[in-house]
């Protein structure tokens, strides 16, 4: 091998040039349907206990649907089933009414509430999301690019993702997902330990993304980002998820016990 | 005394001067070995890797195996290796025992395992983390392998270099399957042993100087990557 091919292969992350990015709004794409994205009679069992107890959640409706609850209460593993990364012990999650397949797979975007980044630069790592969901190599520059600036990270196009504050990581981790153009995105407490600034580019982003017709499911702990946010709320507790509310009326007369109980933050588990 | 100050002066001037049969012992050496771990690279790294992956029945037992053979003793390996290539042996009329292609067979079949074993532990932990972020982008089983393969890319660097500092330094399978013809399958370990026994210690000695920073300068240079990583947060 050439010494400097060998060097790039060792130490990637090279600088790259600063190309003036041309879109700006996240973009919509064709893909095959997912939609609705339905999880039925949803039971995880570990070890004799009941993780997720017959949960069922259909993401069909255009918008923004919260999923509150305390901790504990089922909603990473909610998350997982829906994305089919975990098979359920009974019920069944389908997407578009049949079982979830990986040619879908980036069709139903998934944001961890742990950044898992790619040993390369931020722009690899959304090129990288982009070709595994088949998108020509082309376009992945471009496309990649583009999907950078929609989340203002365009100046960190050639840092190498590791290196990125957790903040950075996780709009990161967003843009990467929304990328490849999903119909449906389940998020995980993306704006988590974010400071305001932070937050605020990523709710933006989330709006813009729904704005556009995706069907997000936002898992999150904090009330006024609920109501900033979201259409609708479907509370979970105990490995069950109540049907979904208003904002208004979750927070002004919730339709359980537990739901006030966890309003008012006065239910623990 | 004066015997060995002067040989060693000696080997320093075969070395200093290309002495040119002492660049002939080092060059074989240095092909074979290098053939040996990109052939064992070739099989070890998507092996090691796919039993990372992937689960299947008897996948504890495999592993085992795999570590097991880390240790295989390099006569066994040449013994096996002889068996194959000989006259009698399956292999026979392909007529490559006592050449080079016997010796990157037999140091093959030593590092292959080493290289599948380390390679298995190093993208078993980084499967753990990758997992379902890889298969959230929709990657399949292969994707996931070539993935994982070049995420640990640094560290896979080092266990190649480790297979090769087995390669060059190991002498019995050699030995045995090359049979240290001179001009055709005399490597430095070979060379060592027999020039020594002849008491022709200048020629044994410049080997041995040669050798010993090949081996070196190796495992100088994988401790460097690996602490290189280890100042890197992404990589
Ligand atoms: N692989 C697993 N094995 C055993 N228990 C698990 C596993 N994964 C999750 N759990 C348990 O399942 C329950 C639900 O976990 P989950 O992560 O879905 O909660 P959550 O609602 O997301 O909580 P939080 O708000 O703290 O993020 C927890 O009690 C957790 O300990
Ligand atoms: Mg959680």
């Amino acid at each position: 091998m050439h010494w400097q091919g060998f060097c790039a292969w060792v130490l990637p992350g090279v600088p790259m040039p600063d190309v003036a990015p041309r879109i700006t709004e996240p973009e919509k794409f064709d893909g095959p349907e997912v939609l609705p994205v339905s999880g039925r009679e949803l039971v995880v069992e570990r070890d004799g206990r009941k993780l997720v107890d017959g949960a069922a959640l259909t993401i069909d409706q255009p918008g923004v649907t919260a999923l509150m609850g305390p901790n504990g209460a089922g909603k990473s593993l909610l998350l997982r089933l829906l994305a089919g990364l975990i098979a359920p012990d009974h019920g069944t999650v389908t997407w578009a009414g049949t079982a979830p397949d990986r040619l879908r797979a980036s069709r139903v975007g998934l944001v961890f509430h742990r950044p898992v980044m790619l040993r390369r630069t931020a722009l690899a790592n959304v090129a990288f999301a982009l070709k595994v969901s088949g998108v020509a190599r082309v376009e992945r520059h471009d496309r990649a690019l583009a999907a950078l600036a929609s989340g203002g990270l365009e100046h960190l196009a050639a840092s190498p993702a590791r290196v990125l504050s957790g903040g950075e990581q996780q709009r990161l981790s967003l843009v990467r997902a929304l990328a490849p153009g999903p119909q449906a995105l389940l998020l995980d407490e993306p704006t988590a330990n974010l400071d305001p600034g932070s937050t605020l580019a990523i709710e933006d982003l989330i709006v813009r993304s729904a704005e556009a017709g995706m069907r997000i499911l936002l898992v999150t702990h904090d009330p006024a980002q609920a109501q900033r946010l979201a259409d609708r709320i479907a509370f979970m507790h105990d490995g069950q998820v109540e049907a979904p509310v208003s904002a208004d009326s979750f927070f002004n007369e919730p339709a359980s016990a537990k739901a006030s109980a966890f309003v008012a933050g006065r239910l623990v588990l | 005394m004066d015997d060995l100050s002067g040989a060693f002066a000696q080997a320093f001037r075969l070395i200093a001067g290309f002495d040119p049969d002492l660049l002939e012992i080092v060059t074989l050496s240095l092909q074979v070995s290098l053939s040996a771990v990109i052939v064992a690279g070739l099989i070890g790294l998507p092996a090691g890797a796919a039993v990372a992956v992937m689960r299947f029945p008897g996948r504890a037992v495999v592993i085992a195996v795999m570590n097991a053979m880390m240790g295989l003793p390099p006569v066994v390996a040449g013994l096996a290796v002889y068996l194959m290539l000989s006259r009698a042996g399956p292999l026979g009329d392909w007529g490559l025992l006592y050449t080079p292609s016997a010796m990157v067979i037999a140091q093959t079949v030593l590092v292959a395992p080493i290289i599948a074993a380390l390679t298995r532990q190093a993208i078993e932990d980084l499967h753990g983390d990758y997992d379902e972020q890889l298969r959230a982008f929709g990657i399949g089983r292969s994707g996931m392998i070539t993935t994982l393969l070049w995420e640990a890319r640094v560290g896979l660097f080092t266990v190649l270099l480790a297979g090769f500092g087995r390669a060059i330094a190991e002498v019995g399978a050699v030995i045995m399957v090359g049979g240290n013809i001179n001009h055709v399958t005399r490597v430095m370990t070979t060379a060592i042993a027999l020039e020594t026994s002849k008491g022709a210690l200048e020629l044994a000695l410049g080997l041995g100087i040669v050798l010993l920073v090949i081996v070196l300068g190796v495992n100088a240079l994988a401790g460097l990557l690996r602490m290189g990583v280890a100042g890197r947060a992404h990589a």
